[in-house]
């Protein structure tokens, strides 16, 4: 029924830490959310990158070496597609995702608390009829538990690198989209 | 610097990358919301309707999986990132203002009810399609991105592409303008 104290403990740091930075992110909130899908904002895209990149490279070594291991979901595409297009549906609607949801609510919006109370609905929906939603599920392939890297044949360290580069030319793109949006703005006013 | 009020998105990300190394050192487990969520529903129905549980071949799944539904090292993260959050939003004073935020406002009118609504059945379509593929933004967008899983970098196109169609439809390029 529970883990161990400790591990809860470590649970509920690790926690903090995540809400603190989604909150110092400002990806708590609607309209930064809202503002990426709209592709004004790109707030969410810069963060998401930066982590993927970052987290990569730490991950991975520690798995090299022996220190972690992998905990990949499976690539049932059926439940990974029609799930990504519900998912996507919710979220622009409520304008926050699971995790910012829950960091707004500690930010004190209202219609936050609203959201997490129909997360919790959905999440019942899951379970109540989990026999149901099989079929959808394993509507296409089943690849299982796999990495791009393993698919492939190749080293993951390419894969890695390859974020790498395709991480530093999409803030270089964005960064001078900025840039060059502010000199114009600038120069108008 | 606590007391800012927000941090360079590339500093965040680069912390919250650095996070997820910490996940995996100490516990070796991703970061991630949902799953937190699927076993809190499931806990709460088979505490609820005992006799539905035991005709419903989820519980049996999850325990031939190992991983019957607890309260778990996920379920205190969630619990910690409202904390966190508070903690953030109090140390700088960016506290939640209006109820009805401004593009939803010029859009759907400034009933906090509508709002509310919107966001309660957003919030459930949004869970239910994070556990049919088994992950959200931080479990597969963050977490399983970084760790090249086939499953999380099918995810984020589909969620991207659905999440931007949506709002065009729902807000127009006019709602550009209020965001």
């Amino acid at each position: 029924m529970f883990d161990p104290p400790t591990k809860l403990l470590l649970g509920f740091l690790t926690g903090i830490g995540f809400g603190f930075l989604l909150q110092k992110g400002r990806a708590a909130k609607y309209t930064v959310i809202m503002g990426q899908f709209l592709l004004k904002d790109w707030t969410v895209v810069k963060i998401m990158l930066t982590a993927v990149v970052v987290g990569a490279i730490g991950v991975w070594a520690l798995v090299n070496s022996g220190g972690a291991t992998l905990h990949v979901k499976p690539a049932a595409v059926g439940g990974v597609l029609f799930g990504g297009l519900l998912f996507g549906v919710g979220i622009a609607v409520f304008g926050l995702c699971p995790g910012t949801s829950v960091a707004a609510c500690g930010e004190g919006r209202r219609d936050a608390f609203f959201g997490v109370a129909g997360m919790l609905l959905g999440a019942g929906v899951y379970v109540a009829g989990y026999a149901a939603w099989q079929p959808l599920i394993n509507a296409f392939a089943d690849w299982g538990k796999v990495t791009l890297p393993q698919v492939t044949g190749t080293s993951p360290w390419l894969w890695i690198a390859g974020l790498v580069l395709t991480g530093a030319f999409t803030v270089w793109l964005l960064e001078r989209a900025r840039g060059g949006f502010a000199a114009r703005t600038s120069g108008a006013g | 610097m606590l007391r800012q009020k927000s941090w360079s998105p590339y500093a965040v990300g680069a912390l919250l990358g650095v996070l997820s190394w910490f996940s995996f050192a100490t516990v070796d487990r991703p970061l991630g919301i949902t799953t937190a969520f699927e076993y809190t529903a499931a806990l709460a129905q088979k505490a609820a309707l005992p006799q539905a549980a035991d005709l419903n071949p989820y519980y049996a799944d999850r325990a031939e999986e190992k991983k019957p539904p607890k309260i778990d090292w996920e379920w205190a993260l969630v619990a910690g990132v409202f904390v966190g959050a508070a903690l953030s939003s109090r140390l700088s004073g960016d506290r939640a203002g209006e109820k009805v935020p401004a593009l939803w406002r010029w859009r759907f009118g400034d009933s906090p009810a509508r709002r509310y609504t919107g966001a309660f059945l957003g919030g459930a379509l949004m869970m239910f399609g994070a556990r049919l593929a088994q992950g959200c933004t931080s479990g597969h967008g963050i977490s399983g991105a970084l760790q090249l899983a086939v499953s999380s970098w099918l995810f984020i196109p589909m969620l991207f592409a659905s999440a931007i169609a949506t709002a065009f439809l729902l807000f127009g390029t006019e709602g550009r303008q209020h965001v």
